[in-house]
């Protein structure tokens, strides 16, 4: 049989790339085969569950501002969420990373203009996070399912591992509240929590209504911190719930739900003083 | 082939040689960036896209704009072209090179890049992104290589590229429309959130890729001994005409439905851009002077007696492309950031490194454009006066 | 036959064979011994000897922990799945690098960094995963 050199490259060239496409198909297909199998895990006996985890929030009993600092570090302190400033003690903007803070009622509810309300209310802090949408578009944009939606309780979660750091969903999301490590953020980390891990530079963080505790049958560190009625958690498809109570008996308004998003943490309006 | 670009001129070297710096000082800086993170650049929490992705936005545009080529040569047997949809397509080739490094250096974590193919997500723009940019990469070199190969024998090219030359155009327009939809799909940021975004950015392209090829065939016919063509320029000078006067009517339109609705989430944006917000005026005077350029290039790509001078035409050109690269590869970014989901203000400038490193890229671009110039130029000059039959 | 551009395809062959070798010349003289991961933290040394056994079978772990600890993290986060039931010993763990392994193997120099550093491995766990703190014993 006689063959030029071209065919013979071109039969050696594609042979190998077959080749090597075959093993590393093999191989992938070995990762994906050898998941754990369902009797080799389970839920803790104790784990909190639902099918969809929501929040109230009734910001009138948030009176000092200690009582806003003790929620917001509750969770960035349990979590290792590193504090950024300027030389000046001033936030660093660029950099920061915070996943519940606080946000004036225009900034919070942009939307909902209201020159003439309430001078307390205009100039009272709201506590905002990752509301944990319905049909969140930081998912839907997401290209390697990094940030994914739990389908067995409905909160949007973050797969540290596998964010490539692209920042589309920071891009997506209506409410900003994504933040994405621009720096290795262990040198800023005041008090390492050591039950928990750290993130490293190039990967995007949120609130993740503190899975973490819910498996072990605790609430949210936020919820915990809170002061007294200021924070509700339960389940929303649950008739009996407290938040499904009050969502259904006082009036409550969520963040730009005209987005279609449907957000899931809800903001009590009137307080318990104007009920 | 490959050998006729490694043969050349001294100031042929000397170029090369000039690119590969500005490429190696492109790599420094990206190395630093890759151990800091990407707090080398001027992105925050809030612009969480910058200078990086607007360069990729851009230059999708100019990739797609080989099509403009393509379309009349092969679908309305305008045979003039025949000798110059090569630079369309090695200008495609070198463009969409680029935008992968632009998405590269902009990723948090690079290594991971795999990711995308390894957990394939249908619903995410961006997966179907990244799917049509290789896939219209692998077009580009394979048409491009198998019919400059072809007019180098004299000899028709084979029959089964045909159906890769066919598809190059709807894949074009692809790739363009995907990367609208980067932005045109997000929910909460009115500035982007427009259906005539893919539209936009198709005329852009179409105005600003062809401006390109105009200038860099001028420079062709003065630095080698291949002519593209007199009125050949002049038809590319039409496309484009036709083209920047679309794009210059599609951002009316946007301006219109923002101001005369007086929707403050449309409007903010806009004038964030052009007059300042809350005091931040850092973008006006670039986005004045993109709207001027292009209404001077616009005013002069119309009137004949302009556009068929060859001078002028040039300096429409790089108006034009000046304009679009601001328009479309820094303005259109930052205005869908600020003002911020929260309504606040918070700016974006480059950094000094971040600069760096995109002129590090522009420069790998170029010297990929300029060594398959030097091969396709050679086999022009080499097969002078023989007919091309595709 | 004449050789054309001879000296300079000899002077790359030469550069490549260099190159080539580089790691087996750099290594020579360099004592590499095998790796002894120790077992004697006190968490460990607590349990009666009986007792001493990992999540599974110390063959499994030499072979699969990498994968075993990817299987746990998409169980974990993806799933919401944090109970591992051994097939080597039927208990219950908490699928937890920081919290589970390193409870034990809390000697991360002695333990994981032995094996890794001889193969010339470099995981990115501990970039995310805070190790535990080691006294520096002199």
């Amino acid at each position: 049989m006689s063959m030029d050199r071209r065919q013979f490259l071109k039969i050696a060239g594609i042979s190998s790339i077959l080749g090597l496409g075959a093993t590393a198909a093999s191989a992938t297909h070995n990762i994906w085969v050898k998941g754990l199998s369902p009797d080799e895990v389970a839920k803790n006996p104790e784990a909190l569950n639902a099918q969809h985890w929501a929040m109230v929030v009734d910001m009138s009993q948030f009176k000092t501002d200690e009582d806003f600092q003790k929620t917001i570090s509750a969770c960035h302190s349990i979590h290792n969420v590193p504090d950024f400033k300027n030389p000046d003690g001033s936030v660093d903007l660029k950099d920061e990373i915070k996943w519940i803070w606080k946000a004036k009622y225009e900034n919070a509810f942009p939307d909902q203009d209201n020159p003439y309300m309430e001078e307390k209310l205009k100039e009272m802090p709201f506590l905002v996070l990752c509301n944990h949408c319905e049909n969140p578009a930081c998912v839907r944009v997401c290209p390697t399912q990094a940030t994914f939606k739990r389908k067995n309780d409905g909160i949007v979660m973050m797969d540290m591992h596998r964010c490539i750091g692209c920042r589309f969903c920071m891009a997506a999301c209506p409410y900003g509240a994504r933040s994405f490590n621009y720096r290795d953020p262990r040198p800023f980390i005041k008090t390492e929590n050591k039950e928990y891990p750290t993130r490293t530079k190039g990967v995007v963080e949120k609130c993740t209504f503190c899975t973490e505790r819910l498996a072990v049958g605790k609430l949210p560190a936020c919820v915990e911190a809170a002061p007294k009625g200021g924070m509700f958690f339960g389940d929303l498809a649950d008739k009996n719930s407290e938040v499904r109570k009050i969502i259904e008996t006082r009036y409550t308004i969520r963040r730009k739900p005209e987005l279609g998003t449907g957000p899931s943490v809800y903001y009590l309006i009137g307080g318990t003083e104007h009920a | 082939m490959l050998e006729k670009g490694l043969v050349g001129s001294k100031k042929y070297w000397a170029w090369l040689a000039f690119l590969g710096a500005l490429a190696v000082s492109g790599v420094y800086y990206y190395l630093q960036q890759f151990n800091y993170g990407l707090g080398l650049t001027g992105l925050s929490r809030d612009v969480s896209w910058g200078l990086y992705i607007g360069q990729f936005t851009f230059l999708v545009g100019v990739a797609a704009s080989a099509v403009m080529l393509v379309i009349p040569y092969y679908l309305h047997d305008y045979k003039k072209f025949s000798k110059i949809v090569i630079l369309g397509e090695f200008l495609a080739i070198s463009a969409v090179t680029m935008c992968i490094l632009f998405i590269f250096v902009d990723m948090g974590q690079p290594m991971r890049i795999m990711n995308v193919v390894l957990h394939p997500t249908l619903n995410s723009v961006m997966f179907w992104d990244s799917m049509v940019l290789s896939g219209y990469l692998f077009i580009n070199l394979l048409v491009g290589w198998v019919t400059l190969s072809s007019d180098r024998k004299g000899v028709p090219p084979p029959k089964w590229i045909k159906f890769f030359i066919y598809l190059s155009v709807p894949w074009a327009v692809s790739i363009h429309t995907v990367t609208a939809f980067l932005y045109a799909g997000l929910p909460g940021r009115h500035f982007w959130l427009s259906a005539v975004m893919a539209a936009r950015f198709l005329a852009s392209a179409f105005a600003g890729g062809p401006s390109l090829l105009i200038l860099l065939a001028l420079l062709v016919r003065k630095l080698t001994k291949f002519d593209p063509g007199k009125e050949q320029i002049q038809t590319l000078g039409t496309i484009v005409a036709y083209a920047m006067f679309a794009n210059v009517f599609l951002l009316g339109l946007e301006f219109f439905t923002a101001f005369y609705s007086n929707i403050p989430g449309h409007m903010e944006s806009f004038k964030y851009l052009y007059v300042g917000l809350d005091g931040h005026r850092e973008l006006v005077p670039l986005m004045w002077t993109s709207s001027i350029f292009a209404a001077a290039s616009l005013l002069m790509l119309v009137i004949p007696r302009i556009r068929k001078n060859e001078t002028l035409l040039a300096f429409a050109c790089i108006m034009l492309f000046i304009s679009l690269w601001i328009d479309k590869g820094f303005g259109l970014i930052i205005g869908g950031f600020v003002p911020n989901m929260l309504n606040q203000v918070r700016t974006y400038w480059p950094t000094r490194q971040e600069s760096i490193i995109t002129l590090g890229v522009w420069a790998i671009g170029f010297l990929i454009l300029s060594f398959l110039y030097k091969i396709a130029i050679t086999v022009r000059e080499e097969s002078e006066g023989v007919e091309i039959e595709h | 036959m004449k050789l054309y551009d001879g000296g300079k395809i000899l002077i790359g062959l030469v550069i490549f064979v260099a190159f080539a070798t580089f790691p087996f010349y750099y290594n020579i003289g360099k004592v590499n011994a095998k790796p002894e991961p120790k077992l004697d933290t006190p968490e460990i040394l607590k349990m009666p000897e009986q007792d001493r056994k990992c999540v599974e079978s110390k063959a499994f772990m030499r072979t699969e922990h990498m994968q075993l600890l990817n299987n746990w993290r998409d169980s974990v986060v993806r799933d919401g799945n944090r109970q591992y039931i051994s097939s080597a010993t039927g208990k219950h763990y908490n699928m937890s690098l920081q919290n589970e392994c390193m409870h034990c193997h809390a000697n991360k120099k002695k333990f994981c960094d032995e094996c890794h550093n001889y193969m010339a491995v470099k995981p990115y766990c501990w970039d995310c995963h805070i190790a535990p703190k080691e006294e520096e014993k002199s």
